[in-house]
Parts: C-alpha cells; structure tokens; sequence
C-alpha cells in the first residue's frame, strides 16, 4: 500500500472514515486565561468519546481580551455528540458543574448557529429567583448571583448539524520517543487550526480500537493488527521498521476543518523526517460503508 | 441614493401630526400623492405640501429640515429606514417604532420614543419629560431598541421601561427610571430626586449620582461585575461617555423595596 513518500515518510495510501455529528461551542472567560482554562479543562475532561463519555470535547483556542464579549481572557470550547438531545444534556450538565462553580467565570455562545441550545435558559434557576436577564445587541444574557460575585451566562448558544467526528491519523515511528515526538508534532499543528479539537489526553490516543470483540456485548476492542507487540502472531498491519503507533483523532465543527487539519497534522510528521518522528503515516476506516466522510491521505499532502 | 427632503415652509398654525410620513408609508408614492397627505390636527385643513417644500428621492432615507416644535409624532411606528431631522420636533417622537433609526439634530417634546419597541434614536439636543414612557392607561414603556440623548432629558425617562436601553449624556430630571419593569437606563450626568421610584426590576447606572436616592433603595456594596463590562461593550458603540461609568467599580443599590425590590442602582463609590 505505500505508494507515497513525503520527506521519506511513508503515506498509505488509504483515507480516513468520519461520521456526521451535532456539535457547539461555547467561549468561557475569566480575570485570567489560566481560570479561564482550567474551566474550559474541567468542563472537557472525561470527554475523549462518544462511546463512553456521552460527547467529545476540547479547546478549540485561546482568545484575547479583544476576542471576548466581556474583554476578558477566554478559550473557546467545541462539543460533539450524535444526538441533539444527548448534546444539550452534555453541555448543560457540563457548564453547570464545571464553569459555573469555576471562579470569575462567564461563559457565552461560541457559535451562530439558525438552531439553539440552551446554555443560561437552563442554568438560570440556579438563581432561585435572584437571576437577572438582560437582552442588550441583539443577545441575550442572564446574571445568576453567586457566591464571588455574578456569573454571567448568554441564553443560548448555536448548534451545527454540519459537524464531523472521526477524522483522524496514525502514526507509526521506530520507537515510542521519535513516534510521540512527531505526535505532538501533529497535535501543536492541529491545535493551531481553527474549529477542530483532538479530544483524547494531550490530543494522541495510544489505544485504537476496531469494531466488535471475541467477547459478547463488547462493541469495540484493541486494533491488534496495529499492536507492535503481536506482530508475529497476528495479520499485522505493521511493518517491520515500526515499534510504536500513536493515533490523533479529529473533530471539526466542518468537514473542510477536519481536512484542513489533518493536512496540517501530515505536514508536521513529515516535517520531522522519519530519523527524529515517524517512518509512516496511515489512517483508519471500515471500508468506507459506515462513515459518510472519507479523507484521503493523497489529497491532503503537503 | 438621494434621500427624500421635506423643508418646512415657516412655523405652522397648529400642530401637526406627521405620523404618515414614515418610509414604509412612503415607499412607492409619488410626489404627487405625498404632497397630498394631510398632516392637520385641527379643523383647519393642512396638507403636506402647504407646509413643505418636497425634494424627492428614496423614501428609506427621509430628511426633514428647518423643522419647528410642532411638529408630533414623527418616525410613528416607523418599521424600518431613516428619518433625519434638522431642528426641533414636538412630542411622540419614534413613538411604537419597532426597527430603523431616527435620528433628531435638536431637540424633542415629551413621550419621544414612547412606547418603542426596537430600532435606535438618537436626539443631540434635550428630550422632554417621560422619554421612552407609555401613554396613558398602558401598562408598559418601552418594550425594546437604543435611545441615545446627548443632551438632557425631564422628568420619568424610561418611566415603566420593559426592555431596551436608554443612554442619557447630560442630566435627568426627577424620577428617572420610574415604575420600570426591566431595560437599561443610564445617566451620565446627575439625575433628580428619587430615581428608580417604585421601580420593579431592571438597571440604572448614574454617571454623577442623584440629589436625593430613595431610603427604599439598599445598599449592596462596591463590586466590579461583568455584567456591567459586557454592557460596556454594548454600549461603547454609541457612548463614550456612558461606557467610562460602565468599566469601573460600582456601589449597588437593590430597590424599590416599596415595589418588587428586584431593580438596581449603580453609582460611584
């Protein structure tokens, strides 16, 4: 299958399987980008899947003090989900657990978007009465008394239906150092990039999975044939010169932001060469009969 | 595009009415029929051309010039466009308008931008008593929109206001904000006796204080809100002045405790 060589880095010539999503995004400000942050990374932790978390969720970017309603500090946060009642929920439960209890924190819609969400619509009762609504340029905000002040929480936010989930790559390096270097590589490029997020720790999974298991009821399990440690006693997928897989997983609130970053992620690998990062790059799909998006490697080289 | 012009002739005998004279009710008349409308308020029969002289062009942008304060209720439920006026106009003024700017380089009677419902005014002169305040037997003001006074205002601005901001430059007579619902009202200069008399919920900021602040207002400290950023922003774009008061710490007064008691005052520290 290696028919491609960038920079001596071999590039499968296969595409990557993504699936149509519902996602939205939400800005969290607070007096410093290190609380704004540690919201925004609260509200995402334990959301790297669907399969288990209920949605995906990462921090799409940093803005500045001119980016922000409030002019303040801010990160702007995306969340995907398969269904538009399971996004609702995730957000909601979310936002109220782990931005509003966050200190100094406001949190505004992150998307325009013709369908809603409910963001301080659902949060405002936390105000038992106390809330204050303010509708001021066309938005909508309300004013919920806590215990440091005021959160200060826009009523809705939008929702796309144009998301895609699963785009993503595999990095395949002659050990575990040169392969996480061309990792995070690939995940500094793509968090550069706009309305995508990597949602597994540090943006790099170490456990891909394919679909189904020997074991009944199990819906996914090890990809063994990207495991270095059966090669021999499996139809691997590995060559010989690779020791080590890491995969990067891409959501995007677009397809063209998915291919957009996955390019990115390609050039950063092969900008480091296959001594100091990777020997190969390659992608995960299911033949292409389950996702409605497929990412060929070959058109998105550098 | 040429905006239409309508020039007044000399100071009338009565006060008009120009209620029809807004761009939607204009659009695709032509001179003939405009000069025709009737602008009376008594007996005595007026029509526009016997007051104006007519220079015609789009009707979405409708200039009016040499105006006098007889003239009422102009920019009445005005739905979209502009209307630009040179001088004094009389009372009512944008009153039920929903969308469009009216803009006054002068000064307004009573009742201006009563009842409004969206849109944005902006007077460079004074506005008189209950700007932005329902008629009689109306249980709500304004309900929506931007009103901008780079002058003064009378008494009861924003008097039972639902929605909506009113930005106030100079100073404000007695009873700012009276019997407000809801809605931003925000004085830059000092206001009059009593504001926020009975007000139920909503905001008023006052930019130099008041001569005498209702017993029934309680004092809730000195906080630096986001709230009052976020408005800042907002409000920014169309005061300077107004948006300074905005991004500081403020003294929070909660009231009237004589009505619901859900309302605010910020002031100086």
């Amino acid at each position: 299958m290696h028919t491609l060589t960038v920079k001596d880095v071999r590039i499968d010539d296969t595409f990557a399987e993504a699936f149509g999503m519902r996602a939205t995004a939400v800005i969290i400000t607070a007096d410093s980008l290190r609380w704004a942050r540690q919201a925004a990374l609260t509200m995402t932790g334990f959301a790297t899947s669907v399969i288990g978390c209920g949605c995906e969720a990462g921090i799409d970017g940093e803005l500045t003090v001119t980016q922000t309603p409030d002019r303040r500090p801010g990160v702007r946060v995306l969340l995907f989900a398969v269904s538009t009642a399971e996004l609702q929920k995730q957000l909601q439960t979310r936002v109220a657990q782990c931005v509003l209890t966050s200190l100094g924190s406001a949190c505004y819609a992150g998307l325009e978007g013709e369908e809603t969400l409910r963001l301080g619509n659902a949060l405002r009762y936390f105000g038992d009465g106390w809330q204050i609504s303010k509708r001021f340029g066309g938005k909508h905000y309300w004013r919920i008394p806590v215990m440091d002040g005021e959160f200060v929480c826009e009523a809705t936010t939008g929702l796309t239906k144009q998301a895609v989930g699963g785009g993503n790559l595999l990095i395949m390096g002659r050990t575990a150092q040169t392969t996480l270097a061309a990792a995070e590589a690939a995940t500094a490029a793509i968090a550069k990039m706009p309305d995508v997020i990597t949602p597994f720790p540090g943006g790099i999974v170490r456990s891909g999975s394919k679909v189904g298991s020997k074991y009944k009821g199990v819906p996914a399990s090890t990809n063994h044939a990207y495991c270095p440690t059966l090669r021999g006693a499996v139809a691997t997928a590995l060559d010989p010169d690779a020791a080590c897989v890491l995969e990067i997983v891409i959501d995007g609130l677009t397809s063209e932001a998915v291919a957009a970053a996955m390019g990115a992620g390609i050039a950063a690998v092969t900008e480091l060469g296959p001594d100091r990062g990777a020997v190969r790059i390659g992608a995960g799909n299911y033949g292409g009969k389950l996702g409605p998006h497929h990412y060929h490697l070959r058109e998105l080289l550098p | 595009m040429k905006p239409l012009v309508l020039t007044l002739r000399e100071r009338p005998d009565q006060r008009l009415d120009l209620a029809p004279l807004v761009p939607h009710r204009l659009a695709g008349m032509a001179a003939a029929e405009i000069e025709r409308i009737e602008l009376q308020t008594t007996r005595s029969r007026l029509a526009l051309a016997d007051i104006f002289r007519l220079r015609m062009g789009d009707a979405t942008h409708v200039r009016i010039e040499a105006s006098c304060d007889r003239l009422d209720r102009v920019g009445y439920e005005m739905a979209g466009g502009e209307i630009v006026v040179e001088g004094d106009i009389g009372m009512r003024a944008g009153r039920l308008m929903t969308d469009g700017r009216l803009t006054v380089h002068g000064n307004v009677g009573p009742w201006a931008a009563s009842g409004m419902k969206g849109g944005t005014v902006e007077i460079f002169g004074d506005a008189g008593d209950h700007l932005g305040g329902p008629s009689p037997g109306e249980i709500a003001g304004m309900r929506g929109g931007v009103v901008l006074v780079r002058g003064r205002v009378g008494e009861r601005a924003g008097d039972r206001m639902r929605r909506g901001t009113i930005v106030v430059e100079g100073i404000a007579g007695a009873y700012a904000g009276s019997r407000m619902i809801a809605g931003t009202l925000v004085v830059v200069g000092r206001t009059g006796p009593l504001p926020g008399y009975l007000m139920r919920r909503g905001t008023i900021m006052l930019g130099e204080g008041s001569d005498c602040l209702s017993p029934t207002f309680i004092d809730c400290g000195v906080h630096d809100l986001v709230a009052a950023r976020l408005m800042a922003g907002f409000i920014g774009k169309h005061s300077a002045r107004a948006a300074e008061i905005l991004n500081r710490p403020l003294r929070r007064f909660a009231g009237d405790m004589a009505a619901l008691g859900k309302g605010e005052i910020f002031a100086r520290p």
